[in-house]
């Protein structure tokens, strides 16, 4: 079987035979990156805030995310499993997990980098520390926060191609069906969008992250 | 009015920060706080706002404690100025200005007008600037909208902590005369720390002197620099001191003693404009022009006086371009050696009508040079002291 050879074109002709199977996977896949990392934003972000509300707390929030991030994938997805049954749940819940460390730690220092100046200009002027935090502090760390989504989105889209080990869906389906079948055909169909929305995400939220850059923000838009 | 009764500070490090704080702050009136670095002016300062809260004692505002107003609510009726980054990058010049109306929940059209008003009464055009972010600013335009932004919603009070001290001694300046003029129109309660003393005296109303954590003196700008009151608020307006002990003698004859002692060695200028004999007529006039003089004594190399040169003499033979400066000077009428006391000069320069006197020494080396306003200088630098003097010897004998 490894003398089989195929072309560009075969692997075109598969996926647009395809084309429908594929485009479940593609946004089943989709789905569970943005709500993973999505439920990731919504918790971590007040965690990040929390964090910077209590030191001490802050060694416990960053030290449990970071734990959570170094054990390994599948080991975490098959532990979540025992929990969770098998399902896109239980990828969800472990994307989730994944994604937390980058977002708290970076809305943590995000937050903590905000200059002292701002932060006494505002309260001298009278906000609320809500309608500090709301206003100064978090348009101050977004390039932070963004950054740390794109660090979590990143490593969530790579995750989740190994959902299928746990009863999930998405392109990942596709993957290790074709390592089954040992037909590269139906792995490159589903590696190749794998790796598109990978980039494409990095490139979207890298431009945010720099267009989010308020430090120097200037009233046309300019070129440097 | 803001007054402070008793109030102590301390970090909770446990520095001291301020000790026995009494002061009372008129309404309308600019109050300087000043002294040296981490005296605790901006400790002070900020009790009044409410940023930060004394160990003990008490503030009121028009007689009431300020401990019973909710912070954020005292603080939008306060306008706060700072050094140098206050105004938030990411907003615009407009909505910077416009954050305190807009949590007063005033409507967009108000707000708007306010905001063009303001920019206005700080020399800035709205058109232009409105739309515009804080670093596209210079430091001075930034600081102008620093102060609008605090006067926004028309507070009675507005506290400034050292805003202009970040900026080059012109923007400086012309910021400085801008706030005097500003406060002729709107007359606001105005607490401004600086340690700078010819700013206080340019802006204030009233100077508070402070040195370690407590108020050394205050008063009017007028009544501190004509009786300070000790060393170190003389230090600190840098007043040259003419005494130094015999406190038991007659006050009276000490100021003689002192006018008699003063020498033309205090009082004259060590870096007259000279020029080399050889100049031509054209180089002396660029010299004039440079040091803002209308005549120049010309020295050789080792300094030795050879006589002076006056702008008229030296166009009188402008045409004559071989001419050099040796050709048209003529010799000096009058000079003082060193040490010389300074009334004699004075009394040379007015009976021979003199605009200045040069110093000259044993081997005829231009030492130094009397003018009238070296004169005038060195009054201003001693004159208060004198007067203080004199005020309390007539105390004494009466
Ligand atoms: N939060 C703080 N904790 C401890 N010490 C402080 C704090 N803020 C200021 N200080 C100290 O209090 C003193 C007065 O500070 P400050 O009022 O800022 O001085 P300045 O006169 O320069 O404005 C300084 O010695 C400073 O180091
Ligand atoms: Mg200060």
């Amino acid at each position: 079987m490894d003398s089989y050879q195929w072309s560009l074109a075969d692997l075109f002709s598969y996926m647009s035979r395809n084309s429908d199977l594929l485009w479940e996977h593609f946004l089943s896949h989709l789905y569970m990156v943005v709500s993973g990392v999505g439920l990731a934003i919504v918790l971590g972000i007040p965690l990040g805030v929390l964090c910077t509300r209590h030191e001490k707390l802050a060694k416990v929030i960053l030290g449990i995310t970071s734990i959570l991030q170094v054990i390994p994938s599948l080991a975490l997805l098959v532990l979540l499993m025992l929990v969770l049954g098998l399902g896109s749940k239980t990828v969800i819940v472990g994307l989730l997990f994944y994604s937390l460390n980058p977002i708290v730690r970076n809305t943590y220092i995000g937050l903590k980098q905000v200059d002292a100046s701002y932060i006494e200009a505002g309260r001298g002027i009278g906000m609320s520390p809500f309608q500090l935090l709301v206003k100064v502090r978090f348009p101050l760390s977004l390039p932070y926060i963004i950054s740390g989504l794109r660090i979590a989105a990143v490593i969530a889209i790579g995750v989740v191609t190994i959902a299928p080990l746990v009863g999930g869906e998405g392109l990942g389906r596709e993957i290790y069906a074709g390592i089954n079948n040992q037909n590269p055909l139906r792995i490159y169909a589903g590696a190749i969008p794998a790796a598109l929305i990978a980039i494409v995400a990095d490139l979207v939220l890298g431009y945010f992250q720099r267009k989010l850059n308020f430090a120097d923000r200037k009233s046309s838009p300019s070129t440097s | 009015m803001i007054e402070f009764q008793q109030v102590n500070k301390k970090y909770d490090d446990g520095f001291q920060a301020l000790t026995d704080i009494n002061l009372t702050i008129k309404k309308g009136e600019l109050t300087a706080f000043i002294g040296p670095s981490g005296c605790g002016k901006s400790t002070t300062m900020k009790h009044i706002n409410r940023l930060i809260s004394p160990t003990s004692g008490r503030i009121f505002i028009d007689g009431k404690d300020i401990s019973e107003y909710h912070p954020v609510e005292l603080r939008r009726n306060i306008g706060y100025v700072i050094q140098n980054v206050g105004l938030f990058p990411h907003m615009t010049i407009a909505k910077n200005i416009a954050i305190v109306p807009q949590m007063k929940n005033w409507d967009k059209a108000k707000i708007d007008a306010r905001v063009t008003e303001l920019l206005k009464l700080v020399n800035l055009d709205p058109d232009t600037y409105r739309d515009r972010y804080p670093s596209e600013l210079s430091g001075g335009q930034q600081q102008r909208v620093g102060v609008a932004r605090a006067l926004a919603a028309d507070p009675d009070i507005i506290l400034m902590d050292e805003p202009f001290s970040a900026l080059d001694p012109i923007t400086r300046e012309q910021l400085q005369e801008e706030l005097v003029r500003l406060q002729e129109d709107v007359h606001k309660t105005i607490v401004f720390v600086t340690h700078d003393m010819d700013e206080a005296i340019k802006i204030a109303d009233t100077i508070v002197l402070m040195k370690d954590g407590q108020i050394v003196q205050s008063g009017s700008p007028e009544a501190i620099l004509r009786r300070p009151a000790n060393d170190f608020v003389r230090s600190f307006i840098g007043q040259k001191r003419i005494h130094t002990n015999d406190k038991d003698t007659n006050a009276i004859e000490n100021e003689d003693d002192s006018l008699s002692m003063t020498t033309v060695d205090e009082v004259m200028v060590t870096q007259p404009a000279t020029t080399s004999p050889n100049r031509g007529l054209a180089e002396a006039i660029k010299i004039m022009e440079a040091r803002k003089v209308d005549s120049l004594f010309v020295v050789d190399k080792n300094r030795t006086l050879l006589g002076i040169v006056s702008i008229y003499r030296v166009l009188n033979s402008y045409g004559d371009e071989s001419l050099t400066v040796k050709d048209v000077m003529k010799p000096i009428g009058y000079q003082v050696e060193p040490g010389t006391p300074l009334p004699i000069a004075v009394e040379q320069m007015t009976n021979h009508r003199l605009t200045n006197l040069a110093v000259v020494d044993d081997n005829g080396r231009l030492v130094g040079l009397i003018t009238r306003g070296s004169i005038v200088k060195h009054l201003n630098e001693v004159y208060p002291a004198m007067i203080e003097r004199f005020a309390w010897s007539l105390g004494e004998e009466a």
